[in-house]
């Protein structure tokens, strides 16, 4: 019996490594100017994490094989290392290698959150409310008219809660529907929540970010390759959580000043 | 050391004192496992609801209007029932279950049997903390029945969805209320039993028995009651405060200015990032609540069954506690796209990386002394073995969710789900599976059949595997948690690896109803046990009966001559010595 559970880690443990070896499945394709050392951190830890699965497994399914057998007369020994060797194992090889896996990461992790937007990043506001994802454009002045959260009203289509009638920075201010960006240009985008707690993942942006409602955000990234690419909301919201999602559109500079302005002209 | 007048009461005569209202700590025990029983079937069926719907959501499932009217019309699950049915999954197993099978039901039995004491010092507080952990599970599960049912949103219970009430959503109004209250009362009834549990381990022990000369499961259930009274201590202002900002109207977890279904919320000032801060602090040493005692469970049963002591009794014992101290240092790590200072994230980040060196002091020493060992295969020990694969497997995903970078990507995706339905979920229950099998016994004077016990491992550990892995792969493929359905182009070919995921779940809760035959047919017609049947050392085997009597020893406490786990020796009764015997020998491990 300990021999057939012996065989059966290993063989569980071989199965369940194939489809990460061979990607089966796996992250979408990058498109993003920041992601690549998120996805070489990606690859570095599941090469540590593979291999200290495989060995431990393989190791424990060894052992089990062997002394669950003892030979007739065999007497119970100890590891010949003792104790001191497992824990010098543990600070050595396990503890250095992801203490070493963490500080490789900080980088990844500063090259998203610890450089400010260029200058000349394109402003995006994204609001998150049940269950749907409005964008907004400043318009031709730059600026984002004001928010008032007692105009704000889903029923008079006045998403954002901006006063047009009175507000000069909200009168040429674009909402939509759905995200538009052009194409190697760095994009700076402004959360806000107006309800609930919500979040705004792009897989293959190599970006995740949850709103915080009473808290606006921002996060600012370049998206290097035209396409059309779903945002979906991962922090539970409420019953629609599942459904709340938006495309974003990569673009080129032209088509996209041409979106702008078909946009412009519907508000 | 001892004060055995502290807990002395004569045994009770009426029924109600004997099975209900009853002071023994063993009954309590007992009490404890069957409320775990009932929550982890009630839990398990949740699931399997779930599991039916994510495969083939359009599907009637025939039935379910029974279980909520609103919820499922014409037996086909609405989205809100979804998310009320995984609430109550998740927040039953967690508490329910993991918390409350492998500390409180077996700590409660077992810890004053091991310390060699008559009860615990507090019987009355251990009665207390016993049935008010029962009316927290009749609170939460009464909130199928009531309003619009349960609450939708998470364990987690994240504001301010949480916390603004019916406007939110179904279940948001006084499921919430109920939600929060349930975990409240339940909070009380974990402080009674940590209160007790501490106070026995330091006050309690029988002459000889120093803190060292304690079984490792002692040690796990000491470690945890000391965890579970500093983090249930902030869980449940956490829930009072929730439940006033429903009732009275304080904006603790709610900031102004929210538009809600169109509606301005007439609050203002609170912090949402708050509740994730109070709830993590006691939810990431939650986690490890529901691991350390499986991990003294399991090194206790396995010790008995390797036939020697582990290559370090205290060096699992010192990386036991630093598990529980770092447990308060890593709680971050939940929250590393929360909005939190990202400098913050980096700090929560080192902690979370270093947790992973005691886990490995764990691992490695499980590992190196099965080396030599001479292993004897039962249900108790396959199980035992079963949790060490499975917190090996568990434990590696955790290097991916240590790091803020990484977690962009696997953030909030099955890749969570995965891990820590391994790390804490099923390993936890093979230590409750390990536990019972071994100590099953001793609880009731009858052997549970082994056959079945090994039908049940081989399903429950090829099962597990079969639904959980695949869980890392869809949270590698991006496949997002908390959905109801895959409506987006990303997730819908995942469909597929859901439906056998779906398959092999029912596969594998079908198997757990073998157990659930064994246990019952066991506990009545099982072959009688001996009073020591695993030819085991500690103190539990050396009482005079088996159930143990009453005051468990008879009329003497025991005295201890030596340390828990004298085996591979050569002795008058083979090759162990109990604790209690004063037979001296010469052992293995020099440390012991």
């Amino acid at each position: 019996m300990g021999r057939f559970v012996a065989v059966t880690i290993i063989v569980i443990a071989i199965v369940s490594a194939i489809p990460i070896l061979r990607h089966t499945w796996w992250m979408a394709p990058d498109i993003s100017t920041h992601g690549q050392p998120i996805d070489d951190q990606m690859s570095e830890t599941m090469a540590e994490a593979g291999i200290s699965f495989l060995a431990s497994q393989i190791i424990l399914a060894l052992f089990i094989w062997r002394f669950s057998n003892p030979k007739p007369g065999e007497k119970v020994k100890n590891f010949p290392g003792g104790a001191k060797a497992m824990v010098w194992a543990a600070f050595l090889l396990v503890g250095t290698e992801v203490l070493a896996l963490g500080i490789f990461g900080v980088k990844a992790w500063a090259n998203v959150y610890f450089t400010p937007p260029a200058a000349n990043a394109v402003p995006v506001q994204v609001q998150a409310g049940q269950f749907a994802f409005y964008f907004r454009y400043p318009g031709p002045d730059g600026t984002f008219g004001a928010i008032h959260p007692e105009m704000l009203s889903e029923a008079n289509q006045n998403f954002y809660g901006i006063d047009t009638d009175h507000d000069a920075d909200a009168k040429d201010d674009i909402v939509t529907a759905e995200m538009a960006i052009p194409v190697n240009r760095e994009i700076h985008l402004l959360m806000h929540s107006k309800d609930v707690g919500h979040s705004f993942f792009v897989p293959e942006l190599r970006v995740q970010q949850d709103f915080v409602p009473g808290l606006d955000l921002s996060l600012h990234f370049t998206a290097t390759k035209i396409g059309r690419y779903e945002i979906v909301c991962t922090q539970l919201c409420g019953l629609g959580h599942y459904n709340m999602k938006a495309y974003l559109s990569v673009l080129s500079q032209e088509d996209y000043d041409n979106w702008l302005k078909k946009e412009a002209a519907l508000q | 050391m001892h004060d055995v007048s502290a807990a002395h009461h004569a045994p009770p005569t009426s029924f109600i004192r004997k099975h209900v209202f009853s002071l023994d700590h063993k009954v309590i025990g007992k009490q404890y496992y069957a409320l775990a029983l009932a929550a982890v079937l009630i839990g398990m069926v949740l699931s399997w609801i779930m599991r039916l719907h994510l495969g083939w959501g359009s599907y009637a499932i025939p039935g379910l209007h029974l279980l909520s009217q609103n919820g499922a019309p014409g037996n086909v699950m609405t989205p809100e029932f979804y998310l009320q049915l995984m609430t109550m999954h998740a927040t039953i197993m967690v508490f329910f279950v993991l918390t409350t099978a492998p500390f409180a039901a077996f700590g409660n039995y077992f810890l004053p049997i091991q310390v060699g004491a008559e009860d615990m010092p507090f019987p009355h507080f251990n009665m207390m903390s016993f049935w008010v952990t029962f009316v927290a599970f009749l609170v939460l599960v009464s909130s199928f029945f009531v309003g619009d049912g349960p609450t939708l949103g998470g364990w987690t219970q994240y504001a301010p969805l949480s916390a603004v009430g019916a406007v939110a959503g179904p279940g948001q109004g006084l499921g919430v209320v109920l939600w929060a209250a349930s975990i409240g009362i339940f909070c009380i009834g974990q402080l009674l039993g940590s209160l007790n549990f501490i106070t026995t381990t330091l006050d309690m022990r029988t002459r000889g028995m120093s803190l060292w000369r304690l079984p490792l499961s002692a040690w796990a259930w000491f470690i945890t009651s000391v965890m579970g009274l500093t983090a249930f201590a902030v869980l449940m202002p956490a829930c009072i405060l929730l439940i006033l900002d429903h009732l009275a109207g304080t904006s603790f977890f709610i900031p102004g200015n929210l538009v809600i279904n169109d509606q301005l919320q007439p609050h203002s000032g609170g912090s949402t990032l708050l509740w994730q801060h109070l709830f993590w602090f006691f939810g990431h040493p939650e986690v490890y609540i529901a691991i350390v005692p499986g991990m003294g469970i399991v090194s206790h049963v396995l010790i008995a069954n390797m036939r020697k002591p582990m290559l370090s009794h205290r060096a699992l014992i010192y990386s036991m506690g630093a598990l529980a101290v770092l447990s308060y240092m890593v709680y971050g790590h939940h929250m590393f796209l929360s909005g939190m200072n990202p400098v913050s994230s980096l700090a929560f980040s080192f902690p979370t990386l270093i947790i992973t060196i005691p886990s490995t002091v764990i691992v490695l020493i499980w590992l190196g002394s099965l080396y030599g060992a001479k292993l004897r295969i039962n249900s108790a020990s396959l199980f035992g073995l079963g949790f060490v694969s499975m917190f090996i497997s568990g434990g590696v995903s955790g290097f991916f969710l240590a790091q803020p970078s990484v977690d962009i990507m696997l953030h909030a995706t099955y890749f969570v789900v995965g891990h820590f339905h391994m790390v804490m979920g099923v390993a936890a229950m093979f230590g409750i599976f390990a536990g019972t099998y071994f100590w099953f016994p001793k609880m009731v004077g009858r052997m549970m059949n082994e056959t079945l016990g090994k039908i049940h491992f081989w399903l429950s550990f090829v099962g597990t595997y079969a639904i959980f892995m695949p869980f890392h792969y869809l949270g590698l493929a991006g496949n997002v948690r908390r959905y109801q359905a895959f409506v987006t182009d990303s997730m819908k070919p995942l469909i597929p690896v859901h439906q056998f995921i779906t398959v092999a779940a029912l596969i594998t809760g079908a198997a757990q109803l073998i157990f659930l035959f064994n246990l019952v047919h066991s506990r009545f017609w099982g072959e009688p046990a001996s009073d020591n049947p695993w030819q085991a050392t500690s103190l539990e085997w050396s009482t005079p009966t088996t159930p143990p009597p009453h005051n468990n020893f008879g009329d003497t406490l025991p005295t201890v001559y030596h340390d828990p786990y004298q085996y591979g020796v050569e002795s008058s009764v083979g090759d162990y010595v109990m604790q209690a015997s004063p037979e001296k020998v010469k052992t293995i491990n020099e440390e012991a």
